[in-house]
């Protein structure tokens, strides 16, 4: 006879009560709440970031085919390619060039808004944020026809002076002016923003003593402003170093790495190594070269971060 | 506490009833009882031409009792790459893709085997041309059913007035609607004097020496004009010969007579240089004179589209096809290859090409004198040449004949191209030489 038994066993009924217990208290640790608040980040994180950065890692280590295990294969290869190094160089002209723009447009700028009346202040904020909040794809798109080769707006407008037309996109150097001045123009409002929100904090008690003492406006900004700021700077062009590095659409759209591969940058190469010429390996390879070199970057900038800290 | 107790008795009573009702059960053909299939189609740049896919796809699925889904992916992006690229690595998404040129033999590992339907379809259709199988099979793997939606040919398209007042060459007269070409004198050298004259007249020729897939198109069919191949069929390196020197030479003698912004020409740079009436001539599908004929229209009644120059070597014209492909990790492979031989049915690929304008271009030599190619216009006839229809040009990709795993290399890095830019620019002919064969090298790695 088979036997089909519908009631819940009620065996053990005793622990679950006392297991109980020990999650509520659990749970009401803030370490817990804290945790639970942020693992739906940090499951996005890992689904989205650390996966996909295991996985590169990964097909980095194969062939072609991505049938065989090559170590660092892929490495040694790319070592050997002058448009590997022409990349590399390219990518730090660019990166390094772009951000220090970007930082010092950023600090005049914040100094102008902060100088502005309270009243007014806003409006001003607001609208030099513009090229910042606009997708980057959409706004390179309209510096592409900017820069049109046949139809540049630019060269129209200097045409009346005289001047051109220029090929901004068509001759290597020009073509890097390009790039790096769009990169500038877009990421130029967030060292400003950024810059603006220390500059309030400083206290203004300094400026007083400052100027008690008689020190004059470059003594102020260099005694006073900068060192209540690094900190700010360095967090900020680390950031931004990172990500200009990384920087795919405004080359891809503007340039495409030409002319002559003079502005490809790591992701665009990797792009084209990987996505067009079905080679995903060595895509991958070139993508993770740019790790070590922001790794050291990030080290320098956060040990000093973290002395400043700890003299503080 | 309720307890329910089963005998032995009514198990198998119940078991015995069960598998009578089922047996006994007549079968029902559900709306959909031949499963799914799911596919990826390239998505047309011509307003309503999906749709003609789309109705067929239906008209398909209904009768054979298949529920189907279509996502249109676009190229502009390289949407459809990036797709092909995440599908190869999950092996996991459409059944059925769309794979441009090379795809098909960068994921021939992962693609079914489709020779078993192509031998009749061939039967059917006609043969196919050389680069469809050079592209479209590995060993004697087809690797996918050559699509007619979005493959060209971008030869060139020509101003009638301009060519006929500044070259004094008559296109027409020489690729007449109706009848065979009567180009014999349409050489390289006639190509070349004519380029000078629309450039002396302010109207020059708009070739792009950028990287995209129209400037590296128009490079390789001249390479192939005289000959010159950077890599052979056999994987051997084949940069430093006269031919490949000849073609650069007469490349650099061309930049001379183009706008001297083309080192950034995209694919779009061409297709304005024509519609805005600034050229004399451009090397493209016909989509260039259809966004004309909306929008220029003074400029597209002046268009015609003919064969490319002959060279030493003979007359190549660059041939881009696409492939439907089935994924081999598809669960419904045998109705992917139904639906595929349904597609090319000659009356469905008239179906697909009329939707396009006569834009999309069947590979089979039966199909090259549909009535769409003879009726098109501004002006009437504009379009007769654009399909081959008396094969007088070998169709072929830049980059061939090398084995495509490296052809696909050297084609997206655009090495032709940046050949001839380089030598444009005054570096020695050997160093150029040099150079573009450290790339053919880094190129070989398996």
């Amino acid at each position: 006879m088979a036997d089909v038994a519908l009631q819940p066993d009620s065996v053990g009924a005793a622990q679950p009560v006392r297991k109980r217990s020990g999650l509520k208290k659990a749970l009401k640790r803030k370490s817990t709440a804290a945790f639970l608040m942020t693992l739906p980040l940090i499951i996005l994180i890992a689904l989205l970031v650390l996966y996909p950065a295991f996985y590169s890692l990964h097909l980095a280590t194969l062939n072609k085919s991505m049938q065989r295990f090559v170590g660092l294969g892929n490495f040694e290869f790319l070592f050997k390619r002058d448009t590997f190094w022409l990349v590399v160089k390219q990518s730090c002209i660019f990166a390094i060039t772009a951000v220090l723009f970007k930082a010092l447009i950023g600090f005049i700028v914040a100094h102008f808004v902060h100088n502005i009346p309270a009243k007014g202040q806003r409006k001003w904020r607001g609208m030099l944020l513009v090229p910042w909040v606009i997708p980057p794809a959409m706004s390179t798109l309209a510096w592409l026809w900017l820069f049109d080769p046949s139809y540049s707006a630019f060269n129209y407008t200097l045409s009346f002076f005289g001047i051109g037309p220029i090929p901004w996109t068509g001759d290597a150097d020009w073509a890097r002016f390009s790039v790096i001045l769009v990169n500038v123009w877009y990421g130029a409002p967030f060292f400003m923003i950024m810059y603006l929100a220390s500059l309030k904090s400083v206290p203004e008690q300094l400026y007083e003593a400052a100027a008690i003492d008689g020190a004059n406006w470059w003594q102020r900004i260099w005694y006073v402003t900068l060192p209540m700021m690094r900190n700010i700077i360095a967090i900020t062009t680390l950031f931004s170093l990172i990500v200009t590095f990384a920087n795919f659409d405004i080359v891809r759209i503007l340039t495409a790495g030409g002319p002559l591969d003079h502005t490809h940058i790591f992701a665009t190469w990797a792009f084209r190594i990987g996505i067009e010429g079905s080679d995903i390996p060595l895509g991958a390879s070139v993508s993770l070269f740019m790790v070590p070199i922001l790794a050291v970057a990030a080290i320098f900038i956060l040990r000093d971060v973290n002395k400043r800290g700890n003299e503080s | 506490m309720s307890r329910k107790k089963l005998t032995r008795r009514q198990f198998v009573a119940a078991t015995a009833m069960s598998s009578a009702a089922l047996i006994s059960a007549p079968y029902v053909r559900g709306a959909n009882a031949a499963g799914k299939l799911s596919i990826g189609f390239w998505d047309h740049w011509v307003p309503g031409a999906n749709k003609a896919s789309t109705d067929l796809v239906n008209e398909w699925a209904a009768k054979e009792k298949v529920e189907v889904s279509i996502d249109y992916i676009p190229s502009q992006g390289n949407k459809n790459l990036l797709t092909i690229a995440a599908e190869a690595q999950a092996k996991s998404g459409h059944d059925i893709f769309a794979m441009p040129t090379w795809w098909a033999h960068s994921n021939a590992d992962q693609l079914e085997n489709v020779a078993d339907i192509m031998g009749p379809i061939i039967a059917e259709n006609g043969e196919v041309n050389g680069t469809v199988k050079y592209l479209g099979m590995s060993e004697n793997k087809w690797l996918g059913v050559p699509a007619c939606v979005g493959s060209q040919i971008k030869g060139p398209c020509s101003r009638i007035d301009l060519m006929k007042k500044h070259a004094g060459i008559d296109v027409q007269a020489m690729y007449p609607a109706g009848s065979e070409p009567k180009a014999d004198d349409w050489t390289l050298e006639t190509f070349l004097k004519a380029a000078e004259a629309c450039h002396k007249a302010g109207v020059p020729f708009g070739i792009g020496l950028g990287e995209t897939t129209d400037n590296v198109d128009t490079a390789g069919a001249i390479f192939l004009s005289f000959g010159a191949q950077l890599v052979d069929a056999k994987g051997n390196l084949t940069v430093k010969t006269d031919a490949v020197r000849q073609a650069l030479d007469f490349y650099k003698k061309l930049i001379g007579f183009l706008p001297p912004d083309v080192a950034a020409w995209d694919d779009a740079s061409n297709n304005k240089w024509l519609v805005s009436g600034r050229g004399a001539m451009i090397m493209n599908p016909p989509s260039a004179w259809a966004v004309a004929k909306r929008d220029a229209p003074q400029v597209a009644e002046q268009c015609w589209t003919h064969g490319f120059p002959k060279g030493p070597k003979g007359r190549f014209a660059p041939y881009l096809p696409y492939f439907w492909s089935i994924w081999n990790f598809s669960k419904n492979k045998e109705a992917a290859k139904s639906l595929l031989v349904a597609l090319s049915k000659p009356a469905a690929i008239e179906k697909m090409v009329n939707a396009s304008g006569g834009y999309d271009l069947p590979a089979y030599e039966k199909l090259t004198t549909l009535k769409v190619w003879q009726e098109e216009g501004p002006p009437k006839g504009t379009l007769f040449h654009y399909p081959n229809p008396y094969k007088h040009q070998t169709l072929s990709i830049a980059a061939s004949p090398a084995p495509p795993k490296i052809a696909q290399q050297i084609y997206a890095q655009a090495t032709l191209t940046k050949m001839c830019l380089r030598y444009h620019q005054g570096e020695a002919m050997e160093k150029t030489l040099a150079w573009a064969e450290g790339e053919c090298e880094g190129f070989m790695r398996s």
